[in-house]
């Protein structure tokens, strides 16, 4: 049993099988990464992971509960934070008060009428979200309008707001996407010394080669909404099915 | 002091320092001189100016913190009104009873027109919220006549009950509105030289629990839940996947909001007992809307500033007539005065809502962050001028004083 | 039966109304996606285009009448308007009694001119800005509108009447078999209808039958597209402000004789608007007719005495009862298509 296992998962869109019986574990404190050409049921996949689509059959157990239909602040609240293809972050807030947020949100739960604590008197919050800031080198920009970072800072950021919660489960989509070859190798630094420095499970939805075979323990290989393979890095690379489901086959 | 950092207990005992100033500040002119009529230091006008000021600050609370437009706000503002009205009939003229209760029924109301409401955002929520005000005040005037008097409004009369009051004075007359005996409506009047200032019961009664709710909205401002709404309004989807429930923090924005209004409508209710459908009209709404903008929606200070604004100059433009222009521009030659005098006619008098309709396009066209940006503009221009041209420090998100 | 009928007949004036503003609510929601809410100001010019007509024709010269003596045994001051000194008698008065239906041809350039001039000069520095901006400034617009209007021509309703050949009422239950003066109906609210259902299809028509109309549609399912096209989008939006400002207005002129226009018209007719915009499905054309047509009615029912004795007070507030009811189980509206002004 793993940390998040997908058991018969099987979802359709009209006549389109986005996902058929797709089964799959993800284990405590791997990095596992999910790839597949376009279409292959990535998005939908991230999507049943974070209830925002309900699945025709099967179920998602995460860490002995059910994910299914849960509004995403349940999702999160349970230990699942989130990475977008693009950075989510509040860009009206300073830096500091974006790592505040998930700090509050992790000790209060999901509503609390906190309205006479003053944010600068949460001494024990502020020093953890600092912390974070520093772990990600972004402690001097801590006052800077969010909205006015640079684009791989944003992202910088956002998982500083992810990590500052110490999510059982860190699930990045397309960390990369859109990003120049100097940011993605500054990303994939990142990622390798959170990993580095703290037990961490993470499950990365990508199609970037470069960023999966530099940082997965394991891969699963998705094709028209199965899993084709799943193996260690050394073992994809060159496995014929894989081949075959990114370039096509020369006969048909 | 007060929990408040030293910048912001600083704002707090300016501005109070300024209302309790008041009666002396906005009478700078002495009474008969040709300035007079720009005085502001009368009674009446000043608890509009706290009054309004209340509500806006409570409007601000909502859209300035979450970026709900809300349309409907007048609807509280008239239920307090109502709720204060049938206290002084009901129960007493002491005005405790008549607050508490205007503040708890727009609590509840708010409660409900929140709950529903705050299931759409955007247009929809303004649309939805809207609805509600216009529902509530074509009621008031059509089946709720019983409760709320319909077109005449409700007043209180000789033959009103008041349990804890007396139904009438010894005179014969109705009593008035009194805190512990204090009447609202008495004024004290100091004359000095040429000069006259009148303190009002009222008027401090209203200042003091304008300063309150000022207090209140900076504890809001600077508190967990206060940052939570500025990140609703920045972006709700990450707010959710951080693991919090946007939905009760809109809906207690919303509700404290309304209670807000409730309280401001409670307060003209103690100092004129009297209430009328037309304060829950949608242009009333739209009274509010203005006062935030105008003064700077999102900024502390920028609420009572926009609600100030308003009000006088609408007392002032109201006032002026043909003739004040002509004194005004005798100075120039006869056919130039008559000239001025009629492109300033359509701008004064009953011209007033045109001026105010201008001034408010012009400041969403140009200065979206209200009359706070302006004075941040100026002061950023002096301390270019003063200092050398420093390159521009990098952007700070703290709200604006 | 006869009751039902006429109480939808009833709700058909108004509901043209609402149809013919949501429309153009509509035209420039989806097009352009900037919500107006000077849109009713739009409409009360138009009636006060009709309000103008009618005081330039009666422009008049006074002549003493020296046959003629009044009570006082001064010589009578005779008014007599220039056209009817230009035109002769009969023409001179009957285009006087015309007004209403002549200031269509006076409204349509006046207020397309209106419209290009609030879309260049405003609206279009606004299409970047957040929805909220666009619902304040083009409120404070409305407000402004509403002012000047008022400063020229008072606060007061100004009886602006129909042709004389359509005063008065008919009775209309008789042409489709009931009983005499069961139904009886004005005839300037009939023909109201008829030019609002005239003016609905020439909009469609437009829409669908003109290349400039294709261009809308598609710029309304997928405006980043089509800008992504080459085609020139500024131009046509332009355009499009301009026909909604026609629609509006004509629809302003052609109300003027069912309710003397005043100045605060334009901000009743708009909060009504914008609820059938939303009860329609914002973004839809023919969401925004339907809607308009069906909430007028139900408006018309709902003021029946039958009703009004079981539900008081519930011809006050129906039109907003269903909105709310819609928002709540459809959020968008009954024909509203997907992701239109969702956050």
């Amino acid at each position: 049993m793993g940390l998040l296992d997908i058991k018969n998962v099987s979802k359709r869109f009209g006549g389109l099988k986005a996902l058929s019986d797709v089964n799959l574990s993800i284990a405590e404190g791997t990095v596992h990464a999910i790839i597949g050409p376009n279409g292959a049921g990535k998005s939908t996949l991230l999507n049943v992971l974070v209830g925002k689509l309900i699945p025709d059959t099967g179920s998602v157990m995460f860490d002995g509960q059910s994910v299914l239909g849960r509004a995403p602040h349940e999702i999160n609240q349970m230990g699942i934070s989130r990475v977008f293809q693009t950075p989510e972050i509040f860009g009206d807030l300073s830096v500091l008060e974006n790592v505040l947020i998930p700090c509050f949100a992790r000790r209060d739960g999901p509503f609390r009428m906190h309205a006479f604590e003053t944010v600068t008197n949460e001494t024990e919050m502020v020093e953890m979200a600092e912390q974070m800031l520093g772990d990600v080198h972004m402690l001097e920009k801590r006052k800077m309008q969010a909205s006015a970072l640079s684009r791989g800072d944003k992202r910088r950021l956002e998982m500083a707001m992810c990590l500052v919660q110490q999510p059982k489960l860190l699930l990045l989509d397309e960390p990369t996407a859109g990003m120049a070859r100097a940011d993605t190798n500054n990303t994939i630094d990142l990622l390798k010394e959170i990993k580095a420095t703290r037990p961490i499970t993470m499950a990365i939805i990508e199609h970037d080669m470069h960023v999966v075979f530099s940082l997965a323990e394991r891969i699963t290989v998705l094709a028209q909404g199965t899993p084709l393979v799943e193996d260690i890095p050394a073992k994809i690379k060159g496995h014929p099915k894989v081949m075959e489901a990114y370039l096509g086959t020369a006969e048909v | 002091m007060f929990g408040l950092t030293k910048k912001d207990t600083l704002l707090l005992i300016v501005v109070a320092i300024l209302t309790m100033a008041a009666p002396f500040l906005l009478n700078p002119f002495p009474s008969g001189s040709a300035m007079a009529q720009f005085n502001a230091g009368y009674p009446d006008l000043m608890q509009r100016f706290v009054i309004y000021g209340l509500f806006a600050i409570g409007f601000n609370l909502l859209f300035g913190l979450t970026g709900y437009l809300s349309f409907g706000h007048a609807a509280f503002l008239g239920v307090g009104s109502y709720s204060a009205v049938w206290m002084f009939k009901l129960l007493s003229m002491n005005v405790i009873p008549a607050i508490i209760l205007s503040v708890i029924v727009a609590a509840l109301f708010s409660l409900l027109i929140g709950f529903i409401s705050l299931r759409r955002s955007g247009i929809y929520f303004s649309i939805l919220t809207l609805a509600f005000a216009q529902m509530s005040f074509n009621l008031a005037y059509s089946v709720l006549t019983p409760i709320t008097n319909g077109e005449t409004g409700l007043q209180i009369t000789l033959d009103d009950p008041r349990i804890l009051g007396v139904s009438r004075t010894e005179s014969g007359g109705i009593p008035v509105t009194n805190l512990f005996g204090a009447e609202m409506r008495s004024t004290y009047e100091m004359h000095v030289g040429s000069w006259l200032f009148q303190f009002n019961t009222g008027y401090y009664l209203c200042a003091v629990l304008m300063l309150l709710g000022f207090y209140l909205s900076i504890r809001i401002f600077r508190s967990p839940f206060g940052m939570m709404l500025r990140a609703v309004k920045s972006n709700q989807n990450r707010l959710r996947y951080t693991g919090l429930n946007t939905k009760p923090y809109t809906l207690a924005a919303f509700v404290i909001s309304g209670m807000y209004a409730g309280l401001a409508g409670g307060l003209l209710a103690c100092m004129d007992p009297l209430a009328g459908a037309e304060r829950m009209q949608w242009t009333a709404s739209g009274e509010v809307v203005l006062m935030t903008i105008l003064g700077g929606a999102g900024t502390l200070l920028g609420p009572v500033l926009g609600a100030g604004f308003i009000k006088y100059f609408e007392n002032i433009f109201s006032k002026i007539n043909d003739t004040i222009l002509h004194q005004w521009f005798s100075a120039l030659p006869d056919g130039l005065e008559d000239a001025m005098v009629f492109l300033v006619h359509p701008f004064i008098g009953k011209g007033w809502s045109l001026t105010l309709g201008i001034t408010f396009m012009l400041v969403v066209i140009f200065l979206p962050g209200g009359l706070i940006e302006g004075g941040q503009r100026i002061g950023r221009l002096f301390r270019r001028r003063t200092a050398k041209p420093a390159p521009d420090s990098a952007p700070s998100s703290t709200p604006a004083e | 039966m006869d009751a039902i009928l006429l109480q939808v007949l009833n709700g058909l004036d108004k509901g043209s109304a609402y149809a013919l503003i949501a429309l153009g609510l509509t035209l420039i929601f989806g097009t352009l996606g900037v919500v107006n809410f000077a849109h009713g100001a739009l409409f009360m010019l138009g009636a006060f285009c009709a309000v103008t007509l009618q005081k330039i024709l009666t422009i008049s010269f006074e002549v003493v009448d020296p046959t003629r003596l009044d009570f006082l045994g001064n010589p009578l001051k005779v008014k007599t308007p220039y056209v009817v000194s230009w035109f002769g008698e009969a023409a001179g008065n009957g285009i006087i009694a015309w007004s209403v239906p002549l200031a269509i041809l006076f409204a349509i350039p006046v207020m397309i001119a209106i419209g290009f001039a609030m879309e260049r000069g405003l609206i279009k520095h606004f299409y970047k800005r957040p929805h909220a901006d666009q619902i304040l400034v083009t409120f404070g617009l409305a407000i402004v509108l509403q002012e000047i209007i008022k400063y020229f021509f008072g606060a007061n309703p100004i009886p602006t009447p129909a042709p004389p050949a359509f005063t008065g009422s008919f009775d209309f239950g008789v042409l489709l078999g009931f009983d005499p003066n069961v139904i009886i109906y004005p005839y300037w609210r009939l023909v109201y209808f008829a030019f609002s259902a005239v003016i609905i299809g020439c909009v469609f028509a437009f829409l669908q039958f003109t290349t400039f109309g294709m261009v809308v549609r598609a710029g309304m399912a997928d405006r980043e597209t089509v800008g992504l096209l080459g085609i020139n989008i500024d131009k046509r939006f332009t355009i499009m402000f301009g026909l909604a400002a026609a629609v509006a207005g004509v629809a302003g002129v052609m109300y003027a004789p069912i309710n003397s226009p005043n100045y605060h018209m334009g901000m009743d007719f708009l909060v009504l608007s914008f609820v059938v915009v939303v009860v329609g499905g914002m973004g839809s054309l023919p969401g925004a007719v339907l809607a308009g047509f069906l909430l007028g009615i139900l408006e018309s029912f709902a003021s029946m005495n039958e009703i009004k004795s079981i539900l008081p007070g519930i011809d006050q507030i129906i039109i907003y009862l269903v909105a709310i009811i819609i928002l709540l189980t459809r959020p968008r509206g009954l024909m509203g298509r997907k992701g239109v002004m969702e956050d």
